[in-house]
Formats: structure tokens, C-alpha cells, sequence
């Protein structure tokens, strides 16, 4: 019983992580209609570019932090002018085409600009079991529970942001209807790069999280591909869809890792979220959150 | 030779249907079969044949499959490196096990099996669609490309996890593995990409073909005139994953010769198909053969000119590789995101009309 | 008009009930259609109108009530079956497809009427090239028929929005359907484009001897050209009857803000 305790406890913080990259893909989905493929390739360029500031700068971890958010407010305003605004109007799949194109680039660029090899990435993160509940005999990572608690902040914040500011209504004007967010004059430029700006912020605490937990390298923009079936369970428009379809992803995968995973070989966390995700569609295609959907002709 | 159809009138309509209702393009296709089959495999030595022609067919063959399904039925799909995985280890296990039956038909029946693989995971299109779908087909890129990897019977509990093409002859010709003939291989290849390119043209221009455009375009109307939206979209995934199962099995046993499915038939060999077809053109033949040879060439062309031409270091290379694709990519898509079939359209409307550009 | 036979009840649905959730779109109605006749349904918007074709070709599914067709009843339609017993229909906001040219959005229509399989398609040869001559035929005779010859093989999405509508009823037609539902085939035309189709929806019922059952926003062309009109409200059953009874109904013109209607 502990032991599966200490599995459900280990899925829903690895669950917590897959939330915190569906998060950026959920946000640029709502405010724009593109499916981002690049928000892994952006967790891990962000995690790189942290790094290098650290390493090659010696930038205190504030200020790389810092220096990091600038990059990707950048980063997002240059997609925006290169990318984005020559694309508007264009189907969804030549977006997203595009994106995978940008996720390209950002891996070349990342690479070059900071070389392949494994990074560590420590800013001071708890690392080790946690006591208390290690008292009890389960295993819990610091890290994971930080993360949790991060992604918490985050939430909140989001939420605070969308309800409370002026761009944060704005967005969500944008997201209900395009064509009335802009008959009231607000700037699709100006809300993309935002909107990208905090997508890539989000990356970066993904990045971050990820980055401590097993180094920063490649294999880091491949948990694009794990927050994917999240985002069919949950929505892609559905900020709780994103946390609560983590949380069962991962708890599903760990659990399955655990009780199934012997039973045929191993190796079988690639696919069995996508899995997962995919039998509870058949039973409610509007996921999680979504409304059943009333099509009209 | 004036492009142009006045003049050329048709007095039936079976005239009309006619594949090449202009009598110019029927010139440049049957030039163009003259080329592939005459004149390339005379002209090109083997490293030509091997390094572009064979992937370039074999390519053309695969994203003519995608195309069905995404550009003709409007579904989209992220498993194709999967689908070809099952022709691949389809083939190589008909190889070992009937022999007797010949390689054509056994590259056949692979087709057929990955034709049933596809429709099954096909099914969720039912319930789903758009994005939603796209995710769900990656289901089948992982699991069964894990499958393949784990399971030891599909590679013959072989240590090292490969599967190797052993040697088969057509009309006495060695075309498989690395002892096959290279003229050999170019020209089984290319008739299978002439035949299936021909056999797909004509189903997208009959019944079957309007049936699956009528599901991408508007899927509740087909419904209501009497199009049963899981028959189309069952038998489209049913015909694009025959033919890239096809694809798939000419891929390993004719030009890799072995293969390894963690790597060959990766996720990024979905992407790469799924950027052939957007590239060449969505629901277009002509665009499937137009963006895999555009794919195929690209990163050799940056390849020579950077390593053979300025000396650059591999791995440097290999990033200004990736960076360039990324770019050109994101750049097609701005400048014509309907293909390069759609800038091949427009130049036609416009010989066809010079010199009187109005 | 006197020329027309109108036969027997060719459709006829009984005490629908049709709601999302809590919202009741559709609340207990019935009413038949008879064979050869051009049947009108109007009432404001969102009086349930399109809903109750939808309910009638099988893409809503009734809480409550039969719909009887050719002697069959059903508690609810499936749309194929709905196209395979001769239910054709055009849409509200036109559902074409778009990328596809107007020869071939008519052949879609003919679906139905094709049988080869897939093997014979790709050889296109023999039963498939018959079969593709054969229907080929008779969608130029509609196309004939519509008076759309010079836009024949042009992509529908690119055309204006009149053409868009004639290219859908020409869609429906090749169906060689028995009742043809038709919602809205007039909105947003000019009157000459109006005029156009209404003498198109005469013919079809005149020469083909089609079944017609439509909606329709202009009262003008409702009492022209109906012989029976069915007024919703709210989902309601408002009224029932000869275009005469209708106008002169005291509920319909209190619906209608008094509006006369002329």
C-alpha cells in the first residue's frame, strides 16, 4: 500500500511537469488557434540560454533568471516579426508546419550558440527525499514538490494576469472571438507577442524544472511529445485541463510503469499516455473540460 | 511548344475525364517516364541512383500516401514513420518465411497489412478530428515503433535489434540487401511509384476520391448526402497506410538494407512526409513527388556546399543543416503555403494564356 | 399550378420533442408533407426551423416523437439513410465543398448512384469508367438544367455567392432525391437571383415531380409559391395550413409584430 502510495505521490509530480509544458501549449493555442510544436524546443533553449549565462557570464542565478526572460520576450517578438505576422489568416496545419520549422531552428541555433553537451543546471533547487514524508517510508523528490509548488505560483499568477489586466482581458477577448477583439482595436500583433512572451516564460520554468531534475540537453524538448497527450485529455484551450490532465497522465504512466510495464517489456511510458488519453476520448471526445459540442448546419 | 488548349475540343466527355485532358501534358508525362526509365538510369552512376534517386522514389511513394490522407481527406496524421516501420518489419518477415512467393507480391502484402494497422488506428477519427487527431495518430508513431523494438519475434531475436534484408531476385535480378543491383533496385522502384502514382491519381478523380474530399471539406454535408463519414475515412487511412507500408518495405529492404526502428523510423520521418506534402502541395500528386525530391536534394545540396564546398566542420555543419531546413521551411510556407503543385498551377494558367496576360 | 398531382403523405412526423440540455429547440410537433407538393416552413429566427430538418434527415435525434417516410417509422433518421431513401437537402450557410470544382461538388451528389470499388478506381478501367461516363451524364444534364455550364470546372469556393447556392441545389438534385428540403435557398439574393431560383424550385417540382419542403424568410415568395405552410415560434407549433389561413392566423401575425406581410 505505501509503495503505491509512493507511485501515485511520484506520477502526480512528474503529472506537475507535463502540466507546466502543456500550460505554454494551451496558452499560445487559446490566444492564436496554433498548435506550438516548438514549446518543448523553447523549454529547453530557455534552459540552455539560463545555463550559458551561468557558465560562460557568471550572471548570479537572479540575474540570469532575468537575463533569460529578456531572451525569450525577445525571442518572442522576433517570431512574431519573422513568422507570425506573414502567416495570419493561413490554415491551422500551415501553422503549424511552421512551428515544427521554428522548432528546428531554435534547436540549430541553441546548439551553436551553446553547444550539445549535458548541462548541469543547479540555481539551488532542494534536491534529496523529503523528510517528512520519508519519515513515514515514501519517497518524495524536493525537487518534485518545488515544482508543484512553482507551478502553483504560476497558475495564480496566470490567473491574476487574465483577470486583472488590461492585456490579460484583452488576451482572453482574443481567444473568444478574433474578429470582435479586433473591431474593438486591440493589436493581434501586440497580443501574440505577449502571448508568446509568456508561453516562453512558461518554458523557461519548465525548463528549469526539467533542467534540474535530469540535466539540460536534447532529449529535454521531447517532453513537448509527453505534454501532448495531456493536452488531448485535458483541451487544447483549458488551463485547468492542462493541470488536472497532467496530474492523470502522470499518475497513469508511473502506475502503468510500475504494474504493467513488466508484464510486456518495459520502455512503455513512450506511448502509454498517448494511449490513455486516447480511450478516455473515446468515451468523452470533448475531453476533460470541454462542452459537448452542438454542431449546426 | 506552345501551352494551350484552344483548339483541342473535346466531343465526349469520356474525352473530357481524360487524365490529361491537354495534349501538351500528355507529351510531358510520357517525356517523363522516358526520362525516369530510359535515360536517368543511363546518364546517373551509382552513387546518383542510390543516394537521391531510390530515397527520392521511395519518398514520393510515402508521401503520396500522406497526401491521400491529409491533403485529400482532410486527416491529419504524425504516424507515418510508424506505418512504415509495419511494411518494414511486414516485409522482412515475409522475406524469411515465404520466399517462394517473390519479392513484388510479398512488398504487396506488406502494403495490405499496414493498410489493416492504419485502419485500425484509424478508428479514433471517428470521434475526433483536427489537432485532436493528429495527436492521437502519434499513439501509433510510439507504440508501434516500441513494439517493434521490444517484441523479438518481429526481428528474429536478432542481438543487435536489426533487422538485415536478405537477398531476393526479380527476373533474376538481385534488388534487395546491400549485394542488390543498383540499376535494379531504380527500376523495381520506379515502377512501383509509376504504377501507384497512376492508381492514385485515378481514385482521387472518381467516386472514392470525391467522397474523401467532400469529408476534408465539409465533413456534415457529405454526411447528409448520403457520404458514410467511417467508410471514407477508414478506407482513405486504409490506402494511405498501403501505400506507405509499400514505402516502407521498398525503404528497408531495397535501399537501406537493414534498418533499426528506433532510428529509421522515427517520429522525425512523420514530420519529414508530413513537410514533403505541405511543401509540395496539399491534395496533389503531382505535389508529393514535387516536395520529396525537394526534401531529398535540399540537405544534400547544403550539405556538399558546406562541408565539400567551405570546409565547414561536420558538426557545425550539421546545425546550419537543421537551422537552413527549419528556415526554408518557415519561408515556403510564407511565400506559398498552398505548395510548390499550386506555383507549378499558376505558371501553367499563365503559359497558358501568353502572350495575353489578361 | 393546377396541372400538379398531389398524392398521398410522403412524410410525416409526429409529436417531436428535440432539446440541448435545458434548452427545448423543438416541443411536440407534427406535420406531413404529401407527396408532389411544395411545403413551406417559416417563423422567426431560432424558431426551430433548420432543427427540424435536421431532426427529418437524421443529423439531430429527437427526444421524443416518429418520423414515418414512405410508410416507414423511426424514432429518429440516420443521415444515410435518410440520402439512400431519397431525402436530399441544401443548407442555411451554403455547405459546399469548397475545394473542389462544380462538376465534381454535383457528382458528389451522385454518390449514392455509384457502386465500384475501390480496385476497378484505381485501374479506372472497364465497370468504374462506365459507371463515371454514365453518372457524368446526367450531372451535365442538371448542370444543363441550372443553367451553370460555364463554371463547371471551377473551384465553388471562388464563386459568388448566388452561383454558391444554385451549385448546392444542383448537389442536392443529382441525388435524385424524392423530397428535397431546401433551408433558406433565397437568403442574401438580389431579386433577379431570387427570381431565378424560385422559378428553379417550380420546375424541379413541375418537371421532376419533387417533393419540396423549405424554409424561407420571404413572405412573398412563402405564398407564391407554397401549398401548405407550417409556422414555428419558439419551437412551438404556431400554425397550419393553406397560405390564405396562415396570413389571416391572429397568433402568426402577433408572432410577426403584425407586420403585414404582402
Amino acid at each position: 500500500m505505501l509503495f503505491f502510495i509512493e507511485v501515485t505521490l511520484s506520477g502526480l509530480m512528474a503529472g506537475v511537469m507535463y502540466s507546466l509544458v502543456a500550460l505554454g501549449f494551451v496558452l499560445i493555442f487559446k490566444a492564436s488557434g496554433i498548435f506550438n510544436f516548438a514549446q518543448g524546443v523553447m523549454a529547453l533553449f530557455a534552459a540552455l540560454t539560463l545555463v550559458g549565462l551561468m557558465e560562460k557570464f557568471n550572471f548570479p542565478v537572479w540575474l540570469a533568471i532575468i537575463g533569460t526572460i529578456a531572451v525569450m520576450i525577445a525571442l518572442a517578438w522576433l517570431i512574431e516579426r519573422v513568422m507570425l505576422r506573414h502567416l495570419v489568416n493561413q490554415e491551422p496545419i500551415i501553422l503549424f508546419m511552421a512551428t515544427i520549422g521554428l522548432a528546428y531552428v531554435l534547436e540549430g541555433v541553441g546548439d551553436i550558440m551553446w553547444g550539445s553537451d549535458v548541462k548541469l543546471l543547479d540555481i539551488g533547487i532542494p534536491q534529496g527525499a523529503w523528510g517528512w514524508l520519508w519519515d513515514q517510508g515514501i519517497y518524495v523528490e524536493k525537487l518534485e514538490l518545488f515544482a508543484a509548488g512553482t507551478a502553483a505560483v504560476l497558475v495564480i499568477f496566470l490567473a491574476i494576469f487574465f483577470q486583472k489586466t488590461r492585456i490579460g482581458r484583452a488576451l482572453r477577448a482574443v481567444a473568444d472571438d478574433h474578429q470582435a477583439a479586433l473591431s474593438v482595436g486591440i493589436s493581434l500583433n501586440t497580443i501574440w507577442v505577449v502571448v508568446w512572451s509568456v508561453s516562453g516564460i512558461v518554458a523557461l520554468v519548465a525548463g528549469i524544472m526539467w533542467g534540474s531534475k535530469s540535466g539540460v540537453q536534447f532529449s529535454l524538448s521531447l517532453i513537448a511529445l509527453k505534454a501532448l497527450p495531456v493536452l488531448i485529455l485535458g483541451g487544447f484551450t483549458s488551463v485547468p485541463g492542462a493541470i488536472i490532465g497532467g496530474m492523470i497522465i502522470g499518475v497513469g504512466e508511473k502506475l502503468a510503469e510500475v504494474y504493467i510495464g513488466p508484464i510486456v517489456g518495459g520502455a512503455i511510458e513512450n506511448w502509454f499516455a498517448y494511449m490513455l488519453a486516447l480511450a478516455f476520448l473515446l468515451f468523452r471526445p470533448q475531453g476533460l473540460f470541454g462542452d459537448k459540442i452542438i454542431e449546426r448546419v | 511548344m506552345i501551352y494551350r488548349e484552344t483548339g483541342q475540343f473535346k466531343s465526349s466527355y469520356q474525352a473530357d475525364q481524360a487524365l490529361f485532358p491537354i495534349k501538351q501534358d500528355r507529351y510531358v508525362i510520357l517525356g517523363i517516364l522516358i526520362v525516369t526509365f530510359a535515360i536517368v538510369p543511363m546518364l546517373l552512376n551509382q552513387y546518383w541512383l542510390n543516394a537521391i534517386m531510390l530515397p527520392f522514389l521511395i519518398y514520393s511513394l510515402a508521401a503520396l500516401g500522406l497526401n491521400i490522407l491529409t491533403g485529400y481527406c482532410g486527416q491529419v496524421s504524425l504516424g507515418t514513420g510508424g506505418f512504415m516501420a509495419v511494411g518494414a518489419f511486414s516485409v522482412y518477415k515475409l522475406m524469411i518465411a515465404f520466399p517462394e512467393l517473390g519479392f513484388i507480391p510479398l512488398v504487396l502484402i506488406s502494403g495490405f497489412i499496414t493498410a489493416a494497422v492504419g485502419t485500425l488506428f484509424g478508428l479514433p477519427s471517428l470521434r475526433i478530428k483536427g489537432f485532436y487527431l493528429a495527436v492521437a495518430t502519434l499513439a501509433a508513431q510510439f507504440f508501434l515503433v516500441w513494439l517493434f523494438n521490444k517484441v523479438g519475434w518481429f526481428y528474429n531475436y536478432n542481438a543487435s535489434g536489426m533487422i538485415n534484408s536478405p537477398p531476393m531476385t526479380v527476373f533474376g535480378v538481385i534488388i534487395t540487401g546491400p549485394e542488390g543491383d543498383m540499376h535494379g533496385k531504380y527500376y523495381l522502384v520506379a515502377a512501383f511509384v509509376a504504377v501507384f502514382a497512376l492508381a492514385a491519381k485515378n481514385i482521387a478523380r472518381g467516386r472514392i476520391g470525391r467522397n474523401w474530399m467532400a469529408i476534408r471539406d465539409m465533413d456534415i454535408a457529405a454526411e447528409l448526402i448520403g457520404v458514410r463519414p467511417l467508410i471514407a475515412k477508414l478506407s482513405a487511412f486504409a490506402v494511405s497506410s498501403f501505400y506507405i507500408g509499400m514505402a516502407g518495405a521498398l525503404y528497408f529492404a531495397v535501399w537501406l538494407g537493414s534498418a533499426e526502428p528506433t532510428e529509421a523510423f522515427d517520429i522525425n520521418q512523420s514530420f519529414l512526409v508530413l513537410f514533403m506534402i505541405i511543401i509540395g502541395g496539399l491534395g496533389s500528386v503531382l505535389g508529393s513527388f514535387l516536395g520529396a525530391g525537394f526534401l531529398v536534394l535540399m540537405p544534400i545540396l547544403l550539405k556538399n556546399i558546406m562541408v565539400d564546398g567551405l570546409g565547414t566542420d561536420a558538426a557545425l555543419a550539421a546545425h546550419i543543416e537543421i537551422i537552413t531546413v527549419g528556415v526554408l521551411i518557415i519561408g515556403f510556407l510564407i511565400v506559398e503555403p498552398h505548395g510548390l503543385a499550386r506555383l507549378w498551377r499558376i505558371a501553367k494558367e499563365k503559359m497558358r494564356l501568353w502572350p495575353f496576360p489578361h | 399550378m393546377s396541372t400538379r398531382n398531389i398524392g398521398d403523405v410522403i412524410l410525416k412526423v409526429d409529436n417531436i420533442d428535440l432539446s440541448f440540455g435545458v434548452m427545448k429547440v423543438l416541443d411536440n410537433i407534427s406535420f406531413d408533407v404529401r407527396q408532389g407538393e411544395i411545403r413551406s416552413i417559416i417563423g422567426p429566427n431560432g424558431a426551430g426551423k433548420s432543427s427540424l430538418l435536421n431532426v427529418i434527415n437524421g443529423f439531430y435525434h429527437p427526444q421524443q416523437g416518429t418520423i414515418t417516410f414512405k410508410g416507414d417509422t423511426r424514432k429518429q433518421m440516420a443521415p444515410h439513410v435518410a440520402a439512400s431513401h431519397g431525402i436530399a437537402r441544401t443548407f442555411q450557410n451554403i455547405a459546399l465543398f469548397k475545394g473542389m470544382s462544380t462538376l465534381d461538388n454535383i457528382m458528389t451528389g451522385r454518390n449514392l448512384k455509384m457502386k465500384t470499388n475501390l480496385f476497378w478506381q484505381a485501374l479506372h478501367i472497364g465497370p468504374a469508367r462506365a459507371e463515371e461516363l454514365e453518372n457524368r451524364e446526367a450531372a451535365e444534364r442538371i448542370i444543363d438544367f441550372l443553367d451553370i455550364q460555364a463554371i463547371r470546372k471551377k473551384p465553388v469556393g471562388k464563386l459568388p455567392y448566388g452561383l454558391q447556392k444554385r451549385v448546392e441545389l444542383g448537389r442536392a438534385l443529382a441525388a435524385e432525391p424524392e423530397l428535397l428540403l431546401l433551408d433558406e435557398p433565397m437568403a442574401g439574393m438580389n431579386s433577379e437571383e431570387k427570381e431565378d431560383m424560385c422559378r428553379f424550385i417550380i420546375d424541379v417540382n413541375d418537371e421532376f415531380g419533387t417533393t419540396i419542403t423549405l424554409i424561407e424568410h420571404d413572405m412573398g415568395v412563402v405564398m407564391d409559391l407554397s401549398d401548405r405552410v407550417l409556422v414555428l415560434d419558439y419551437g412551438k407549433q404556431l400554425a397550419d395550413g393553406i397560405p390564405d389561413e396562415v396570413r389571416n392566423n391572429q397568433s402568426v401575425i402577433d408572432a410577426y409584430l403584425g407586420v403585414p406581410h404582402e
